[in-house]
């Protein structure tokens, strides 16, 4: 790779610098965004399968719930 | 609108709709970054380091607009007193607020070799650590008070807070500034080169892309964490 891209004329250690910064930021936010989804979808799951049949059939009569019940099963197989 | 809010609605778009986003953002994000990082000119004055404007600059835009947003919401909630006006808002925040230090944080490097300094007390700079204190109060309101009167408090921060939008972008007209005047207009004609437009646009759709996504996958939080709460109640 040519050193230039990386040097900059001196202002490399400025621009990486930011673009880093912003990159890790951005990558910290969304993986905990993600565990956070994956966690209270797995939280929904547990809970339903806790309910006696005769209340899950009542969750699932949701129409968000039983989206909730779709994808966080799709994701915990 | 209340249909179209609703909770099952919504949690069905948001499925379909991160998927789309993800593709997006992906193809949006090669191409700023390729364009702004290697092939965009350098400035005549400032060298490479006008690089640091591709990040910058578009993470302010989303900052301004993410709390212009919030405001906006929390006026409608005191409108409608629809609840989901204020998790929407609650689920922007965190974004916002990122966005918000990441253009306080590149700013500072940008100012280093353009100023000489990493920090001044100037108008633009000063309104944008405003910004963040603002949106640090907004989260800890939704975080540290009860949710029936969290929603409340958040919602007159945020309308409070929308007084610091338009010193912030006419800070750099209304005082004399170490910071530049905007180069980009809506309403007139802007002074920046389309080679150096480009990148910024792209960077700016990547990041907005970006912000989509994390907003998606929050409210999809938020509305398994408030169903969860409502098993209890069957």
């Amino acid at each position: 790779m040519n050193i230039n891209a990386i040097y900059m004329g001196g202002y490399g250690i400025y621009v990486w610098s930011a673009f880093i910064f912003a990159f890790v930021c951005c990558l910290y936010l969304y993986l905990k965004t993600k565990k956070e989804l994956h966690r209270q979808e797995q939280a929904f799951l547990s809970h339903v399968k806790d309910l006696p049949k005769a209340k899950v059939k009542i969750v699932q009569t949701q129409r968000v719930n039983k989206e909730i019940l779709v994808t966080s099963s799709k994701y915990s197989n | 609108m209340q249909k179209f809010f609703d909770l099952g609605n919504i949690f069905s778009i948001c499925e379909k709709a991160i998927k789309i986003v993800s593709i997006l953002l992906i193809t949006f994000l090669i191409f700023g970054l390729i364009q702004s990082l290697f092939l965009s000119p350098i400035d005549y004055i400032q060298g490479h380091s006008v690089r640091i404007m591709y990040v910058h600059v578009p993470s302010s835009w989303i900052a301004l607009l993410s709390f212009g947003v919030i405001g906006f919401l929390s006026i409608l909630n005191f409108i409608f007193r629809n609840k989901n006006f204020g998790l929407i808002g609650k689920t922007i925040a965190p974004i916002g607020l990122m966005f918000t230090l990441i253009s306080i944080f590149t700013g500072s490097l940008w100012g280093k070799p353009t100023w000489g300094v990493w920090w001044a007390w100037d108008a633009r700079i000063t309104s944008m650590l405003v910004l963040c204190f603002f949106y640090l109060l907004y989260i800890f309101s939704w975080k540290f008070i009860s949710n029936h009167s969290a929603n409340k408090i958040s919602s007159l921060i945020a309308i409070f807070g929308l007084i610091n939008l338009p010193i912030i972008k006419f800070s750099v007209d209304w005082w004399n500034t170490l910071h530049q005047t905007s180069s980009v207009k809506i309403l007139s004609t802007s002074t920046i080169h389309h080679s150096m437009m480009v990148p910024l646009l792209a960077m700016f759709l990547a990041l907005s892309l970006y912000s989509v996504l994390i907003f998606l996958m929050k409210y999809k939080t938020e509305i398994i964490r408030l169903k969860r709460k409502g098993l209890n109640r069957i």
